[in-house]
């Protein structure tokens, strides 16, 4: 079953068409991941999906109705999502950071807040102990009460997917979740991805880790100059020529040089798509 | 910084081995001096004339006491007593400057000030060769025990009455004259009299900071610190009990009670405006307006014969109305404006204020409806009255103590004070407060988080000028009188440094800072045109010092002294950053 479904989405910032007609659904409990060379228009399609931009053009459609306009509507709504380049509340504690998520899921107003009758403790209770729950979800069991300026990189990743999952997200949308990571903090991404998914929440990461994408994805969708290139199976995907030639460029057939057929062999032997080195981290598309 | 760094170096390399030896010496002759007679001649404040130390002598004194560290070997010693000596230093510098110019000269001054001087430099000397301490005082815990509660209870209980007696003397330090000095004006402007005067309360002010300052430096600030907040509910019920007990310890003078009821309004709106600029971080330089508000709806309705409607409401309903006025007020100027930002939103309260000001100052009936009396103001606003007849305006035998009317007021504020206090408390540490601490630290990831940061920014906006207008209207009855003149930007600036000063976002630090922006310019009074100068330089010396601020809430604190920098760390390179 389709929980989002995206139709000719389009996003024109003066001449530039950064986004042009992407059409993307994502089915209920599916990991689908999003890639594509720099500057592909990846994160401006994630923000029209979060209300960071207004499309100027198309549809969103979240479990049967459409998407409002607002960010914090759309949280309300089931969407959540992270940053590219990580958005924490730095001087709040990992806690607290966590506890912020489940605002959009309480209620006491500021009479309750001052009254502080037994409501009001309930629902604290109910939240800290939620927030709790997620930390040690993604791991951090003992990282409550540091401030989220403090934590190791890694951390504050899954501090931050901590805050997006309690938003109690029925879609969580993850901008390069492995930036800047390690391989071994890579591989606890993959495994936190997992269980995200496990526990029946929709995932769509962008990513430039193309191990990681082909080994987790579902599906995939390739964003190119802002049109999607296409659509499906790792394995497609992987095999198709029209990507690594997205990724790299074509393969000069009268390219000037002494031994043309050693360049095409560079190219094109592998049917893998770019190693994962290949992504540079430092070199980022548009900041959201 | 550099500079004294290098200094110390060199003195350290030169004195090292000695240090705590010329240190001990310097102690000696100090405390020997202070027991000397410091003037030569009668009349100056302090008992300068007599053996027994007492004024700037008692405070050198106290501060040589830190001495005994010289051979302790304590953590955190070295800083502690660089502190130590460095006020006792100025103190005695200060206070020997002041007796040898109302003496007319040098000759005046008593052998005991020659050695004080000679110790208090030594001390000086000694405490800047020490060796730097290897460690950072560490926050220290009573031992287990069976007394341990009971002990820390006490101490807890002693910081709370410690604050009052502090807030006591400072507020009633002599006001005597120069008895047979000739009262002869500095420069032609300042009052000999005043400055012998007010030189006490300067050192006492330096003698509090030093004391601190080596207190601090020693870990004990920090120690106690963690006990207050473990046992918070008898910090807070030690310091209502001090609050309230104060009236008592004047003697029937009703001035200071009037100077501490001032205090209490003002401590009362930096709270409010604390929940505007330290929890939600949004700049409101206009806030002085939402209290003119509250103040010149209590000056119409409270039945002034100067007031142009004659209604005299009930104080219950002035306050509660006036406030909800208020509140419609922020309202009207949050809705539209609340989406700006930063420096936008300062500029857009700056001329609110500037607005309100204006138009009460025309509301004259000339230039515009007659509601306001204009430039004068509407005075004569009649004391307050309860339904069981009691009348504010009148003194009441409590106790067997004769309190002045003014202990009425100043318990008015108390009240007031508790229930802003309570209310930025309870909100700071709800779900509210939390949204407003993530829109300050990021609006667009609180925004994304689920946050409707418009609306949430409008709540603080509305609640920061419900709370003013209600302190406004309490302040139109302790003052009496409500003119443009009171709310002028000066006002809404000095409200929002008392709050920066005493610590973002933290009750303590309000209050604090706003006792000692009310007192700080009383008291400089007699220095005239110099006065918004010192004003000007003490303010920018406590943020250097201290950009926390004096009481910072944890987190503040923790902002200004963790690493991982400022709030751009987090949007640093991945590159960069050390990873597991």
């Amino acid at each position: 079953m389709t929980i989002l479904q995206a139709t000719a989405v389009t996003k024109r910032f003066g001449g530039l068409v950064a986004v042009k007609d992407v059409d993307l659904a994502i089915g209920e409990g599916e990991v689908v991941g999003l890639i594509g060379p720099n500057g592909a228009g990846k994160t401006t399609f994630f923000n029209c999906l979060t209300g960071m931009e207004t499309p100027t053009a198309g549809t969103v459609i979240y479990r049967g109705s459409p998407l409002p306009r607002r960010p914090d509507l759309i949280t309300k709504a089931g969407v959540a999502r992270t940053f590219q380049n990580i958005r924490l509340f730095p001087n709040m504690t990992a806690l607290e950071n966590v506890l912020v998520g489940r605002h959009v899921r309480t209620k006491a107003g500021v009479m309750s807040a001052v009254g502080r009758g037994p409501r009001y403790h309930r629902e604290e209770r109910e939240s800290e102990a939620k927030a709790r729950e997620l930390l040690k979800f993604v791991g951090l069991t003992t990282a409550g009460n540091e401030l989220a300026k403090s934590l190791p990189y890694g951390d504050q990743r899954r501090l931050e997917i901590a805050r997006a999952l309690a938003t109690e997200p029925g879609l969580l949308l993850l901008d390069e979740p492995t930036a800047g990571m390690n391989p071994k903090e890579t591989v606890a991404a993959r495994d936190l991805v997992r269980a995200v998914q496990g526990r029946g929440i929709s995932v769509i990461l962008i990513e430039h880790d193309m191990r990681f994408v082909f080994g987790l994805c579902d599906r995939i969708a390739v964003l190119v100059q802002g049109e999607k290139l296409l659509e499906g199976t790792p394995a497609e995907v992987q095999s198709d020529e029209r990507v690594i030639a997205a990724y790299l460029g074509k393969a000069p057939e009268d390219a000037a040089g002494s031994s043309p057929k050693k360049a095409a062999k560079k190219a094109a032997p592998r049917k893998t798509v770019p190693k994962p080195a290949a992504a540079p981290d430092s070199d980022k598309d548009t900041p959201a | 910084m550099n500079q004294a760094a290098f200094v110390r170096t060199r003195l350290q390399a030169r004195f090292g081995p000695a240090a705590a030896l010329i240190g001990l010496v310097g102690v000696l002759l100090l405390v020997v001096g202070c027991f000397l007679p410091w003037a030569g001649f009668a009349g100056f404040p302090g008992k300068m004339l007599n053996t027994a130390p007492g004024g700037s002598r008692l405070y050198v004194l106290l501060l040589a006491l830190f001495g005994v560290l010289f051979r302790l070997d304590w953590p955190g010693r070295a800083r502690a007593l660089r502190g130590a000596s460095t006020f006792a230093l100025v103190i005695t510098m200060l206070t020997v400057l002041f007796i040898a110019y109302a003496g007319g000269g040098l000759v005046n001054l008593g052998t005991g000030a020659y050695v004080a001087l000679a110790g208090v430099v030594l001390y000086y000397l000694g405490a800047q060769s020490l060796p730097e301490d290897d460690v950072v005082a560490p926050v220290r815990e009573l031992p287990d025990g069976r007394w341990r509660v009971l002990i820390e209870t006490l101490l807890v209980v002693g910081v709370a009455v410690g604050a009052l007696i502090i807030f006591v003397i400072g507020l009633g330090l002599p006001t005597a004259s120069v008895a047979d000095g000739p009262d002869h004006r500095l420069g032609g402007a300042i009052s000999l009299n005043d400055l012998t005067n007010e030189s006490q309360f300067l050192c006492f002010l330096l003698f509090v900071c030093g004391a601190m300052l080596a207190l601090s430096r020693l870990g004990l600030v920090a120690s106690v610190g963690a006990m207050t907040k473990k046992h918070s509910r008898v910090l807070v019920a030690a310091a209502l009990m001090s609050a309230v007990v104060f009236p008592f310890t004047q003697g029937g003078n009703g001035y200071s009670l009037r100077i501490a009821a001032s205090i209490g309004v003002f401590a009362a709106a930096a709270v409010g405006l604390n929940i505007v600029v330290g929890l939600a971080g949004l700049l409101d330089l206009g806030y002085i307006a939402f209290f003119g508000v509250g103040a010149y709806f209590a000056a119409i309705f409270s039945g002034s014969v100067t007031s142009v409607i004659d209604m005299h409401l009930p104080f219950g309903l002035v306050i509660l109305l006036g406030a909800a006025i208020s509140g419609v007020f922020g309202l009207l100027l949050g809705a539209p404006t609340l989406r700006l930002r930063g420096d936008y939103l300062a500029i857009v309260t700056l001329g609110f204020g500037e607005i309100f000001r204006i138009t009460v100052n025309n509301l004259d009936g000339s230039a515009g409806p007659s509601l306001t009396n204009g430039p004068n103001g509407i005075s004569n606003i009649p004391d307050l009255t309860l339904p069981g007849g009691f009348n504010f305006g009148e003194n009441h035998l409590l106790f067997g103590v004769d309190l002045p009317f003014q202990a009425n007021y100043y318990w008015l504020e108390i009240i007031l004070i508790a229930v802003v206090m309570t209310a930025f408390l309870r909100l700071a540490e709800s779900r509210i407060g939390r949204a407003w601490v993530a829109i300050r630290e990021d609006e667009v990831a609180a925004a994304a988080t689920g946050i409707n940061t418009t609306r949430l920014k409008l709540l603080a906006f509305v609640l920061g000028a419900t709370l003013a207008g209600a302190a406004g209207t309490v302040n139109a009855h302790v003052v009496k009188v409500a003119a443009p003149d009171s709310f002028t930007f000066m006002e809404s600036a000095l409200l929002l440094a008392a709050v920066i000063l005493g610590g973002m976002g933290t009750v303590p630090g309000a209050l604090l800072g706003a006792t000692v922006l009310y007192l700080l310019p009383e008291k400089l009074r007699f220095l005239q045109d110099l006065r918004l100068l010192v004003f000007g330089i003490v303010l920018v010396l406590i943020m250097r010092l201290r950009p926390e601020g004096l009481v910072p809430s944890k987190r503040r604190a923790r902002e200004f002294h963790e690493p991982g920098g400022g709030a751009d760390a987090l949007s640093a390179p991945p590159g960069h950053r050390g990873t597991a």
